[in-house]
């Protein structure tokens, strides 16, 4: 299992903990989590990225409890891209996105190759040589992207790779939140295991394996997006009356309110 | 601002340093024309008074000066390029959290309360006051790390205003000192904290040399750590960066650097502000191309400033601290313009 998280307890303040959490993320699947604002949605992700001390429960990568990864070599196969970045100095994009490449000893060249082709699948070539502070609020977001995409581009040999993103879509125009289903598609297929923070419940209908549903830092429901995405559970968790019919173009449930 | 190749502006730099530090030799209160000045060094044999005069004026005033200025203006270059590194903020700098003021603190401390040792010996005084500085410095630096740590990580906002209130306890303590001063005492703490280099001997040079050439060792090694930085310190720890412990690192040779600079010449402000900034304009923020190339224009910014300090109302001296002030806060002000017109208030 490339990352399983076990039984996890952590406080995140004094309102609200994140309690009892269990999830696995299989390699070549994607995983997201939805969850109104405040569910501990970040919060999971800051405990697996050992930014939030957890008090019970385990965390594994590889088989391996998370905390016992070299930071290195753990770098190297897990990438996070955080909900925002505060970038202020006048990197150009192609420099912000060579920093994925930190962890890894590859070569100039092969890093330059690997940056093209990273900026490739998230439609910035043409950005490259821009100032990153001078990009729009989409822009960055697809630099980041890119940077995540870089840093675990080639298979390593500590394990499989995994991708952790929290809210990648927030401000990107419809045809660029396609592109981001395409791109999980293109690491998932490679076998990297992805679990990504999304509000859009149709994009996470759309790309998710399992679905993973986070209320008051409980899980709410974990399951295909088909047995998880239904007209209780959206009362329920978003206190929404919507309803749940079949997406008519992949079949997918697709709410509509 | 289009950007210059990081190569020609380092060749840049390393081409005409030489050639300031040999106007620096040449000029003052007696003119000595730049190409005499090799024969002067090499020449030991020569008796004649003139070519013994000049020879002295090069080899026991000018040329320790010159080599302290460039030392100290590396350091202070260098320090403020890593600082803003580390706290993501590209107006930050040393005297920021509170290092200069610590230092100048632990300096006077020593002045006042070490008077007695400080007559025996020059060697003896120099030390005696190094180790206050870099005391007060270090102080400093660790209440200011441990107000702002806690266990997620260094919170570098608090790290910044508490390093505003620690420059604020250490001027009190500065000021308490100067009061129980004598005459004699102020006129020392008072001089050294405009910040001056005409306290130049070869055993300040070798100090301030000896720990450039410490700073100029390890801080290249974290240069791709400080770009991490400027991503966020949890993304540098998303790729692999042992943040906490470069972040010590960090702090303690800026601490020990910035410490013995203003030992060895006072609070010298904005060129660990100014330097680091013009060159990112040029270069790019890479800090392994920005950190050299801050060592070079350092020395290089302080080496002029001080040649116009000891020059422009000669025979009197100006401190070179109140020079590069005037210089560098206009430019500070320009680029906090600047970086308003730029709409984009997060920069600041």
């Amino acid at each position: 299992m490339t990352l399983k998280i076990h039984n996890v307890t952590a406080k995140i303040s004094s309102a609200i903990s994140l309690v009892d959490i269990e999830v696995e993320v299989e390699a070549g699947s994607v995983t997201v989590v939805i969850g109104p604002n405040g569910a501990g949605k970040t919060s999971l992700l800051r405990a697996i990225c050992s930014d939030l001390p957890f008090s019970e429960g385990v965390i594994t990568l590889n088989d391996k409890v998370i905390s016992q990864w070299d930071a290195q070599s753990k770098a190297t196969l897990l990438a996070i891209l955080p909900q925002r970045s505060s970038l202020e100095f006048p990197f150009t994009v192609e420099e912000v996105v060579t920093m994925g490449r930190i962890p890894h000893s590859t070569s100039n060249s092969q890093n330059r190759d690997i940056v093209n082709k990273a900026l490739a699948l998230v439609d910035c070539n043409h950005l490259i040589a821009r100032s990153f502070i001078n990009l729009s609020g989409g822009e960055k977001q697809r630099v980041q992207l890119a940077r995540v995409a870089a840093q675990v581009w080639d298979a390593v040999d500590a394990g499989d790779r995994c991708l952790i993103l929290d809210e990648p879509t927030a401000s990107l125009d419809l045809a660029h939140q396609e592109m981001v289903v395409r791109m999980f598609e293109f690491f998932a297929a490679q076998g990297v295991a992805i679990l990504v923070v999304l509000h859009d419940l149709n994009l996470a209908a759309k790309c998710a394996s399992q679905i993973l549903v986070l209320k008051d830092g409980r899980s709410a429901a974990l399951g295909k997006p088909e047995t998880v995405l239904t007209e209780e559970m959206l009362k329920d968790v978003f206190s929404i009356s919507a309803k749940v019919i079949s997406n008519p173009v992949n079949g997918k449930p697709m709410v509509v309110t | 601002m289009e950007r210059i190749n990081h190569r020609s502006v380092i060749f840049f730099l390393l081409c005409v340093l030489p050639l300031i530090v040999l106007v620096y030799l040449s000029v003052g209160p007696s003119w000595i024309p730049p190409w005499r000045i090799f024969s002067l060094l090499g020449d030991t044999v020569n008796v004649d008074s003139t070519v013994i005069r000049e020879a002295t004026i090069v080899s026991a005033i000018r040329l320790p000066r010159v080599l302290m200025a460039a030392f100290v203006g590396a350091c202070l270059a260098c320090c403020g390029a890593a600082m803003q590194g580390l706290f993501r903020n590209p107006l930050a700098d040393p005297s920021l959290i509170g290092v200069s003021s610590g230092a100048s603190a632990g300096a006077s401390f020593m002045i006042v309360f070490g008077a007695a040792w400080l007559d025996s010996s020059q060697v003896l005084g120099l030390s005696m006051v190094s180790v206050g500085a870099v005391a007060g410095a270090v102080v400093a630096v660790f209440l200011v790390y441990k107000l702002a740590t806690d266990s997620y990580g260094t919170s570098v906002i608090t790290m910044l205003l508490s390093g505003v209130a620690i420059s604020a306890v250490a001027s009190a303590l500065n000021s308490m000192f100067s009061y129980f001063a004598d005459s004699e005492m102020l006129r020392r703490i008072n001089v050294w904290e405009m910040g001056n280099l005409d306290g130049a001997s070869w055993e300040r040079v070798a100090l301030i040399a000896v720990v450039a050439g410490v700073l100029l060792w390890r801080l290249p090694r974290h240069a791709l750590a400080l770009n991490a930085f400027l991503l966020g310190e949890s993304e540098a720890r998303y790729l692999g960066i042992n943040v906490d412990w470069v972040k010590k690192e960090l702090v303690l040779l800026t601490a020990l650097a910035v410490g013995i600079s203003v030992v060895i010449s006072g609070n010298i402000a904005f060129v660990g502000l100014v330097v680091p900034h013009i060159l990112r304009g040029f270069i790019g923020p890479d800090h392994r191309y920005l950190l050299p190339s801050c060592a070079l224009a350092g020395a290089m910014l302080l080496i002029v400033a001080d040649m116009i300090a000891r020059t422009i109302i000669a025979p009197a001296e100006l401190p070179a601290g109140i020079l590069t002030s005037l210089v560098g806060a206009p430019v500070f002000f320009y680029l906090l313009v600047k970086s308003k017109s730029l709409n984009n208030p997060e920069r600041l």
